[in-house]
């Protein structure tokens, strides 16, 4: 077994972390950006919903499914091409936000959708029959709505996401994830992989209680 | 203000059934009445209301409101219409995320008044409904009674001409209940909106409806003024869905005791003030042994039902017979000998 260097792994722990934060980050926004309009589509063109529309709602369900049904390796290297395109290059963190974030739009967009769904039908009812456009709905009865459990999938997703920026690690994306397979798994270290591995369990740890303590707070 | 002409309401089910849950339904609602439609579950009581504000759409037959056919509606003129109807619900059906306040501004907000109106305008409606010291509270803190209050400041907030009601009451106790269909009175009288209210409850017809509708499976089998679908019912349903009303069971060894005439003593209007028991027992001789009872009073005119037994030798039993029915709504003795 390699000695371990800790001043070598601290140069590289904290570059790292910062990397894993920006990946998700980006993939959170853009979840939050374009994964929640994405999921209303979803719901509001479904059947007997307020704007019903069948050719919609195949296409999106369609964009969703194909990309939570594809292995998340496969959808990386299959993106390449894509996120060169978009970032001029298909590595470190920003290339990797480019898979990150397109599965956590379709991610989010079906948590959203499922949230949107529990709404109770007779207040959408009762807002029809008051007179409300379908965007009046949308911003005020189903969103505010949904919010609560929407954060909680942010909590979901987020968690998630960590995860998977691990293995946008394999195809050089950085972070910390990428760290404990190079020096743990590669290089036989097992206590900075043991490190690196409770580092992300922390992230996780502190990501789920402000999520719960968020959702909470905003339920009526 | 309301036509049902001809309307009609099929669904295909989930088994590609087609359920038929209106069928060519006419009637007439008048200006500023308030009408009850009563029949039981499935009768397709709460298909014909919402095709008064195309919350469904007839599949035959119109629904006309005030003249203008409202299926040929759609878009902004269908929102703007739908302004000025008012609809509450069973379950009162309030947004959850807004306030009291907001929920009632809410319905201002759509129709498209302008901010200072809101301001203005919020606090008269909840204090016509008696909750303006709620105002900042949310939904989930309040009674069923006070949440469909609010449904109804929510409802009346655009001065709708028409206020359609789907089972309000039917999720509250009857002292709530009866506060909130005075409320209902009220807003009927004072403002002179026409109220369309479903209900299974004979009860709600009686203490505040005008006229009343009776549905089953469809159809419409009868209408007309409150006290005389309930003391002259023309119809089999209607007369069954009164019974249960105006059930009075008598225990079975009193019916099956046919030696003594059990006769039953229907009243109607003023006959129900006159002494008329009284009178058969001087007239003849007779005594008059009262099992059950009960006198309903519907729109101030007295209605009811006496179960009495008659005592005495043959001859005086027919001749007060004979005048209990020249002198009450209806007279049938229940225990015929067979
Ligand atoms: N959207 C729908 N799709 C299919 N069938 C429906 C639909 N809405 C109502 N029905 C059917 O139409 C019939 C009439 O329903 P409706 O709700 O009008 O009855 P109701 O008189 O209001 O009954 P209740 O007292 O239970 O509310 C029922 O058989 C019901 O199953
Ligand atoms: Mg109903």
């Amino acid at each position: 077994m390699n000695e371990t260097n800790y001043s070598e792994l601290l140069n590289n722990l904290l570059p790292a972390f910062g990397e894993t934060l920006e990946m998700c980050g980006i993939a959170l926004l853009l979840a939050v950006v374009l994964g929640t309009p994405l999921g209303v589509l979803s719901y509001i063109t479904s059947k007997h919903s307020i704007c019903q529309n069948r050719v919609v709602n195949l296409i999106v369900g369609f964009f969703i499914n194909v990309i939570m049904s594809t292995p998340f390796v496969i959808l990386l290297v299959l993106l390449l091409p894509f996120t060169r395109f978009v970032v001029g290059t298909s590595i470190g963190p920003e290339a990797a936000s480019v898979p990150l974030g397109i599965v956590a739009i379709a991610f989010y967009a079906r948590l959203v959708e499922g949230n949107l769904h529990a709404i109770d039908k007779g207040v959408i009812e009762a807002s029809l029959a008051m007179g409300a456009t379908w965007f009046r709905i949308v911003t005020n009865v189903l969103l505010p709505g949904a919010f609560s459990g929407m954060i909680r999938g942010l909590t979901v997703l987020a968690v998630t996401l960590v995860g998977y920026s691990a293995m946008a690690g394999i195809v050089g994306g950085g972070g910390v994830g990428d760290l404990a397979i190079r020096f743990g798994y590669y290089r036989y270290q097992t206590d900075i992989m043991i490190i690196t591995v409770l580092l992300l369990i922390i992230l996780v740890q502190i990501i789920q209680t402000i999520g719960e303590k968020a959702s909470r707070k905003v339920q009526k | 203000m309301i036509k049902f002409d001809n309307v009609s309401v099929s669904f295909t089910n989930k088994k590609g059934q087609i359920v038929d849950a209106v069928k060519n339904v006419s009637f007439n609602v008048n200006d500023g009445e308030i009408l009850g439609i009563v029949g039981t579950s499935g009768a397709g009581k709460s298909t014909l209301l919402r095709t008064v504000n195309q919350l469904q759409l007839p599949t035959g037959g119109h629904t006309i409101v005030d003249g203008k056919d409202i299926g040929s509606l759609s878009g902004k003129s269908l929102a703007k219409f739908r302004h000025s109807i008012g609809m509450i619900f069973q379950q009162f059906n309030l947004v959850s995320t807004k306030t009291v306040a907001q929920n009632v501004a809410f319905a201002m907000e759509i129709a498209g008044h302008s901010k200072e109106e809101i301001k203005r305008r919020v606090p008269e409606l909840l204090s016509l409904v008696g909750l303006s010291d709620r105002a900042d509270v949310y939904p989930s803190t309040l009674s069923g009674g006070q949440k469909q209050r609010v449904a109804i400041a929510r409802a009346v907030a655009n001065n709708p001409k028409i206020l359609l009601c789907d089972e309000a009451t039917s999720a509250l106790d009857p002292e709530t209940t009866n506060d909130v269909l005075q409320l209902l009175e009220v807003i009927n009288i004072k403002f002179g909106i026409t109220i369309v209210l479903i209900t299974h409850e004979f009860d709600v017809v009686k203490k505040i409806c005008h006229r009343v509708a009776v549905m089953n499976k469809g159809e419409l089998v009868e209408i007309g003024d409150v006290s005389d679908v309930f003391t002259k019912p023309q119809h089999e349903f209607t007369k069954t869905l009164l019974s249960h009303t105006f059930d009075l069971d008598l225990p079975g060894r009193l019916t099956e005791d046919k030696s003594k005439p059990l006769v039953k003593i229907i009243y109607n209007g003023e006959k129900a003030e006159n002494a008329i028991v009284s009178n058969v027992v001087k007239l003849y001789d007779v005594d008059v042994n009262i099992l059950h009872g009960k006198i309903e009073y519907i729109n101030d005119k007295p209605f009811g039902i006496l179960i009495v037994q008659l005592i005495g030798k043959q001859d005086d039993i027919y001749n007060s017979l004979d005048y209990l029915s020249n002198n009450t709504y209806r007279t049938e003795v229940i225990n015929e000998r067979d």
